[in-house]
């Protein structure tokens, strides 16, 4: 098999910056602990209401800088009482479904879980501006899909 | 020309692509105009089964049968005419694909199942949609059983030759089409299926939607090889040149079979279920697909360059001026391909672990693939419908016709500029896809999305508009050429299928082991897939029932 010249500068080239690229994604990711929201920790999606932290859907707080907010989806809402978390204190937020897939997707932030009934996802985030901040649903839950939203108030 | 049978059943395939083209492009107008208010939907039809038939009859419909009509001419025209097996298991495939389709569709219509193409449990759709879709993979599978068996005849006829390109390519696209399938059925068959119809009484959702992802990124390869296919023997022809590398070719289109299947994790980067390593390491498997990508488009240039200098071109960028601009059958396989740009350059950002979170289901998404496969592949098939057509009815494709084809591939590039862009931004922003019009009861974020110069409701609307205009277009070149327009009479006035000579003498024979290919793409998936699999099958919580929410 021939290469051209120009074709093996090009394709070294490429070979390259790929793996200079994913060597940056996974240093980041499993040094610095950059990872995208996920977990592996189960739930019965019919007794959610019953199971801890979801009987008690809202912010905990767990120590001196950590809060805790936990969020059961549902078509076509957030059972999600008082949001209200501080600024700079890192937030890990627990959300769980007890019908469909949804997202928990918070605007202007890193934070976008997908929701999926039998699984709670888990994401660590620490906000960096107070202000109101919409949440809203972006995975085709149903008819109401486009009305799924609440906010959190960042103090 | 090809056998009349051939025709014929090449022909009926066109027919239903573009019945599903219509469909599906107009499902696309309304909801642009939806989703700015402009338009209020009767009480009987709703946003999201326009949005489930836009989804299944354009991406899944259209191309599928397209496919196996480039796939069924091709072939016959590259290895000879079918034989009477062949021909009876095509038509076969064909009538399998189509009553799974209307099935499906009557389902979407009588809103059984505005669960979308993606059909995620555990929303339920009615028992029958599942069982459409299922026949339309069946009818697939028949109608690449019956190509395999012409390319088996060929080679036994042929011992120890390597088949012509066009031929090698179609077997590569139906291998990966078949492996990748497996996924899917064994979720709609295992899963889907006897839950909907109440013999089971819960789902496995995060396995559900792995399996469907195992089949949904090569699903995207399946659209995007036959574009290729044109890319590689098509267009040089058109340039009067040769295959710039048989070899290289070949090895590329081997190099999809192993890279894009092993992968569909990266859809699900944002979700629980699956450990960081498994999501990592499909992420890199993924990211291998760049390097046949890199050699398909030095391939590319290499043979435009290589022409233009023929035809006189000097200088550096001298060629370009001398490639086939007024030939439209060039062109807009050209502007398919420079859409493709920025269109792979969005899925490695999209694919891109962390990164992901920022785009992940937002309306970016929604731009991506209308910028992948809604212009690289199917400006690629409209390019070659203005011959393939033709080509088949034996019918004229006149000066007239040629202008119009010109002014559709213009019309569809500057609709799809604008909608994609808009999509593009407004995803960024954090605008989500899959949504009727919504302000979020006017939320100051929601209302600062739609506030930009491109980012607004307007543009997408009027991309929307110029593209369903542009699709009316081609539908009228569509059935001119079909019924319509003068037959050929003249050598000079046929329609010839450009498919351009390859040379072998270089080529090494492995390339075409198939048991090579076919068994390291089985490693892979057995290392990228087993373990997280097994482990969402041991420890699975209690499953889901069936909710219908729309």
């Amino acid at each position: 098999m021939h290469f051209h010249k120009y074709e093996k500068i090009w394709l070294s080239f490429g070979i390259v910056s790929l793996i200079v690229f994913l060597s940056v994604v996974g240093v980041s990711a499993f040094s610095q602990n950059h990872t995208p929201s996920g977990g592996m920790d189960t739930i019965d999606p019919e007794k959610v209401n019953e199971t801890a932290p979801f009987d008690n859907p809202g912010v905990t707080q767990l120590d001196e800088d950590t809060y805790q907010v936990a969020i059961v989806a549902l078509a076509f809402g957030y059972n999600a009482p008082d949001l209200r978390v501080p600024v700079g204190k890192e937030i890990i937020f627990k959300v769980t479904s007890t019908d469909v897939v949804h997202s928990f997707t918070i605007d202007d932030t890193k934070v976008n879980m997908m929701v999926v009934p039998g699984r709670i996802t888990t994401k660590s985030y620490t906000f960096e501006e107070p202000g109101k901040y919409l949440i809203l649903c972006n995975e085709y839950c149903g008819t109401g899909h486009h009305m799924m939203s609440t906010e959190i108030e960042v103090y | 020309m090809i056998a009349q049978p051939e025709r014929k059943i090449a022909l009926w395939h066109l027919g239903v692509a573009y019945t599903a083209f219509l469909i599906g492009t107009l499902m696309g107008v309304l909801q642009v105009f939806i989703r700015n208010d402009a338009l209020q939907l009767p009480a009987w039809l709703d946003y999201y089964q326009i949005l489930t038939a836009h989804g299944v009859l354009l991406a899944l419909i259209y191309t599928t049968f397209f496919i196996f009509a480039f796939f069924i001419t091709g072939m016959s025209k590259s290895l000879g005419s079918f034989g009477p097996k062949v021909r009876l298991f095509s038509w076969i495939g064909l009538w399998v694909t189509l009553l799974g389709t209307v099935m499906a569709t009557v389902m979407i219509v009588a809103g059984e199942a505005s669960v979308l193409y993606t059909f995620y449990a555990p929303l339920k759709a009615n028992g029958f949609y599942y069982v459409g879709l299922a026949l339309v993979i069946v009818g697939t599978w028949i109608s690449s059983f019956a190509l395999v068996g012409h390319y088996m005849v060929w080679r036994r006829n042929n011992k120890g030759q390597l088949s012509p390109l066009f031929a090698f390519m179609t077997i590569t696209t139906i291998v990966l089409w078949i492996i990748a399938c497996l996924g899917v059925v064994a979720t709609v068959l295992f899963q889907y299926i006897p839950w909907a119809f109440g013999w089971t009484d819960t789902i496995n959702v995060e396995l559900s939607r792995s399996l469907f992802w195992y089949f949904g990124h090569p699903l995207v390869y399946f659209w995007l090889l036959p574009a290729y296919i044109a890319w590689y023997t098509i267009v040089p022809k058109l340039l009067g040149v040769k295959v710039f590398s048989d070899s290289l070719a070949r090895l590329a289109f081997v190099l999809f079979i192993l890279f894009s299947i092993p992968v569909g994790f990266h859809h699900q980067l944002t979700e629980p279920g699956i450990s960081n390593f498994w999501k990592f390491l499909q992420v890199v498997l993924t990211f291998m697909v760049i390097v046949p990508s890199l050699m398909t488009a030095f391939s590319m240039f290499a043979t435009f360059e290589i022409s233009g200098r023929k035809k006189g071109g000097t200088g550096l960028f001298g060629w370009f001026k001398k490639l086939p601009w007024r030939d439209v059958r060039f062109t807009s396989i050209f502007i398919a391909m420079a859409f493709f740009i920025p269109g792979g350059a969005g899925g490695i950002i999209n694919a891109s672990f962390q990164l992901n979170e920022v785009v992940h289901n937002t309306l970016w998404i929604v731009g991506h693939f209308h910028i992948t496969v809604g212009t690289p592949v199917a400006m690629t098939f409209m390019g070659l419908t203005f011959w393939l057509i033709p080509y088949l009815t034996g019918r004229r494709f006149t000066k007239r016709m040629q202008r119009l084809g010109f002014v559709q591939i213009i019309t569809w590039s500057i609709g799809m500029l604008l909608m994609s862009t808009a999509q593009h931004v407004l995803g960024l922003m954090g605008a989500p896809r899959r949504t009727a019009y919504s302000g979020y009861n006017d939320h100051p974020s929601a209302m600062e999305w739609f506030d930009g110069i491109i980012s607004n409701h307007v543009t997408m609307a009027i991309g929307g508009t110029i593209l369903f205009l542009s699709a009316m277009i081609l539908m009228y070149i569509v059935i001119m050429t079909m019924f319509v327009s003068p037959k050929a009479e003249t050598p000079e006035q046929m329609v010839e299928f450009p498919l351009a000579e390859s040379d072998m003498s270089n080529t090494p024979k492995w390339l075409e082991n198939w048991w090579i290919w076919i068994g390291i793409a089985a490693a892979l998936i057995i290392i990228a897939y087993a373990i997280p699999l097994t482990h969402m099958i041991q420890h699975a919580p209690p499953g889901s029932k069936g909710f219908i929410t729309w």
